[in-house]
């Protein structure tokens, strides 16, 4: 995508393709081990072969990874995940046993930042176990989740609702994404603010 | 014999918190008024559950072979939830099976745009 010098981009490339191909491969392998919870040869000689046999009969287009991991980014990812995933659930927990309940939910879209299909499926499955959404249906062309969410007020309440995944997707991006995303992700924090603001008269109808 | 009795304790607590929280999804599942509050129900209390049962078993019989299958099982189980979730909701929203009367915003059916064919019920 970026054109500035074949120099550093060629080599680079190629790694994220050899990453793409190997990391779904060794997690087969690592699947196969992890089932039979032991870390022996045998294991491992027979998930290489049921993995080779799984990736050629239920073949699936190639997982295009970025090729760039950042650690601490990963562990923020985590933590926050892990935390968000406990709140959540005491929520719904609160939300289903408190003595009055009465239902008040939303349907939001959010437009994503990224145009990765890896990252932005993750940013659908995190969102699904964060508080309050689940995601009804993903938009690849625009780049937008339409999320179903739990206890919102008021209209008022949706521009945080939003903040909320799109902190989910920044965290992600900052952990995997690839250099295209942050750089999006660069330009978008900027315009982001009055973005949010002026799809909010959208919703009052 | 004192640490026996710490773990007792704890592997206790995280059963009396995965049985709550599972039988918190289970009122959810009945008091929530539609399918896509329901889901709601069916997923989180329910992740967080098992979880904590998964844990449970880990410290209390802590071996590789367990731990490295509790990782297995809790990741592959956040990872399918929220997509089970997911398909459910779509065919729902799709086929017109929620209360719109609970819903404080409705961005996607207030859309203009040609593909939403349930909009033209309303």
């Amino acid at each position: 995508m970026s054109d500035e010098g074949s120099h550093g981009t060629r080599p680079r490339m190629l790694r994220a393709r050899v990453l793409s191909g190997l990391i779904p491969f060794a997690g087969l392998v690592l699947l196969w081990m992890l089932l039979w919870g032991q870390f022996t040869w045998l294991a491992f000689i027979t998930g290489i072969l049921l993995a080779a046999l799984v990736s050629t009969v239920f073949y699936l287009p190639a997982v295009r990874l970025s090729g760039r991991f950042n650690v601490g980014r990963g562990v923020v990812l985590v933590g926050v995940l892990l935390f968000d995933i406990v709140f959540a659930s005491l929520q719904v927990a609160w939300s289903a046993l408190r003595p009055r309940y009465t239902p008040s939910n939303a349907i939001i879209v959010v437009p994503l930042v990224t145009r990765s299909d890896l990252i932005m499926t993750f940013t659908a499955v995190i969102t699904g176990l964060v508080p309050g959404s689940i995601v009804l249906d993903i938009d690849r062309d625009e780049g937008t989740l339409h999320l179903h969410t739990l206890n919102v007020a008021s209209a008022a309440d949706v521009p945080a609702l939003k903040r909320g995944v799109l902190a989910a997707e920044r965290r992600l991006i900052l952990a995997v994404g690839s250099a295209d995303d942050l750089a999006r992700l660069q330009k978008s924090t900027y315009a982001k603010e009055a973005g949010v603001q002026s799809t909010g008269e959208g919703g009052t109808g | 014999m004192t640490d026996d009795v710490v773990r007792d304790v704890f592997t206790a607590g995280l059963v009396l918190l995965s049985a709550f929280l599972c039988f918190a999804a289970g009122v959810g599942l009945i008091r929530f008024p539609d399918v896509l509050s329901r889901l709601h129900a069916a997923t989180k209390p329910q992740i967080l559950g098992l979880i904590a049962i998964v844990v449970d078993v880990a410290v209390a019989n802590p071996s590789a072979a367990t731990i490295t299958l509790a990782l297995a099982i809790v990741f592959f189980q956040s990872l399918t939830a929220p997509i089970a979730a997911h398909m459910l909701g779509r065919a729902a929203f799709r086929t017109d099976h929620f209360r719109r009367d609970i819903l404080v915003v409705d961005e996607v059916s207030s859309r203009p745009g040609p593909s939403r064919p349930h909009s033209a019920k309303n």
